[in-house]
């Protein structure tokens, strides 16, 4: 019993079609419960009720970082291993971590207005997620631009690779080009930074439900791909015949 | 491989090849923006390193799929892949054929647009080396765009999508050179990252290019 068993599309169908209603009826249960939780947190003495978008700005910032990485291993998957599930995992998961990046920087320009006075900062943090927001961009564009399936999950993965590398680069550059005013780590286990139990909970129930909602998402949105490549091949066997 | 960059050269220069275009657009470029700012020095001086490189990147970026498209329609790009030579190695030539006819001539007329912009005498030996160290990653990193986007019809807009993000890091230590070395500041930082930058792009990236060339010759 191995991992790559899974890479075989009809053993893959049945294992996620068992899972995914679990899937998304914890993905649910954990989102909607972290954030109504979080919704009755009490204000914070300096922040007032602004805090509480907390509960959907950190969790879609680190889905938004995870989904790339989660991309960078399915396509190195693709490309040594030739597995198809893989690269139309890669390929269902760049919407999803596109639309998280865009999450992490509407809540973050919402809650900049009241706190730092303004909507956009030209933040090291803020500029990193506006370049993954365009890696992303790049990424779809590509997918979506070239007909041969194989040849673009092939080009995908290359570009995947070096984005990554890229992404990462300017991560580090932009630290060097501005200053930052984005606080650090949210979950740093320093005391004195730690964050206080009464956010940091609800906070860990939201960052789960976001994984699993990202989960769900990227089972049916793959479950999708699969069926649409199926679709083709029954329509090129129709033209053919 | 040498005969490879005479002919790349040669090509380009010729009727057509459409050298000295992108350093027509840079002049152009620098001109619009007094319009857009207006002429004022104390507006313009503080601006001068970012519009310059960014009009180098533009200018860069206008050439781009001519690497590889038009060797790609009339089959001379199969010849290429079936040569002797490893692909990596026709990569490597081609992005250096492109950056002789573009990055250098960008390089060469920098620091004529440089006063037209009113950038300080002390900063025109940095805003060259920047662009001289800087110039190769972008043709190297446009190569990789190109080879991507070379089976594409319509692969223009898309290159600039994917090539531009990937400038970034190039960008911010380039105009950071400029801006050290006219304020007198210590630029030896920026211009260790930039250098560092060039050198692993153009160690690396034809690897990449050409198994993005290989997936669309298939």
């Amino acid at each position: 019993m191995s991992i790559w068993e899974y890479a075989n599309p009809v053993k893959f169908m049945r294992v996620s079609g068992a899972m995914l209603p679990w899937v998304v009826a914890s993905a649910v249960l954990c989102t909607a419960g972290g954030i109504a939780w979080g919704v009755l947190t009490p204000e914070d003495y300096k922040q007032g009720a602004t805090v509480k978008i907390v509960f959907l700005h950190v969790p879609a910032a680190m889905m938004a970082i995870n989904i790339w990485v989660m991309m960078l291993a399915a396509s190195l998957i693709w490309l040594i291993r030739r597995h198809h599930v893989s690269a139309l995992a890669a390929k269902a998961a760049a919407p999803v971590g596109a639309v998280m990046t865009l999450i992490a920087l509407v809540t973050g320009a919402i809650w900049g207005q009241p706190m730092w006075g303004t909507w956009w900062e030209w933040d090291p943090r803020l500029t990193s997620f506006l370049i993954l927001f365009l890696f992303y961009a790049g990424y779809i564009a590509l997918w979506s631009a070239i007909e041969d399936p194989d040849s673009a999950a092939d080009l995908t993965g290359v570009l995947c690779l070096v984005g990554s590398v890229f992404a990462l680069l300017s991560r580090y550059a932009v630290l060097f080009w501005n200053q930052g005013l984005h606080q650090g780590a949210s979950l740093s286990v320093a005391p004195g930074e730690r964050m206080s139990a009464v956010y940091r909970y609800p906070l860990y129930l939201s960052m789960l439900g976001f994984f699993l909602l990202f989960l769900a998402l990227l089972l049916i949105r793959t479950r999708t791909e699969i069926r649409r490549r199926r679709l083709a091949a029954l329509q090129a066997r129709e033209m053919r015949a | 491989m040498l005969s490879l960059l005479k002919r790349d050269l040669s090509l380009a220069t010729r009727a057509g090849g459409g050298f000295g275009l992108a350093v027509a657009f840079f002049l152009i470029l620098c001109a619009l923006v007094p319009f857009g700012v207006g002429p004022a020095t104390t507006a313009l001086r503080p601006i001068a390193p970012g519009i310059l490189w960014v009009g180098a990147l533009l200018a860069c970026l206008l050439s781009l799929d001519r690497i590889f498209a038009l060797d790609h329609e009339d089959g001379s790009l199969d010849l290429l892949a079936t040569a002797p030579i490893p692909l990596e190695g026709v990569v490597a030539v081609k992005a250096l054929a492109h950056w002789i006819t573009t990055g250098l001539p960008l390089v060469a007329a920098a620091p004529l647009f440089g006063v037209l912009l009113h950038l300080p005498g002390s900063a025109m030996p940095w805003l060259v080396a920047s662009l001289l160290i800087g110039t190769p990653a972008l043709s190297m990193l446009g190569a990789f765009g190109a080879a991507i986007t070379v089976g594409l019809r319509r692969g223009g807009l898309l290159l600039s999508l994917l090539v531009l993000p990937l400038y970034i890091p190039t960008l911010i230590f380039g105009t950071e050179i400029i801006r050290r070395g006219a304020e007198r500041g210590d630029p030896a930082t920026p211009i260790l990252f930039l250098a560092g930058i060039t050198a692993g792009v153009v160690a690396l990236v034809p690897f990449a290019a050409a198994a993005a060339l290989r997936v669309n010759l298939r």
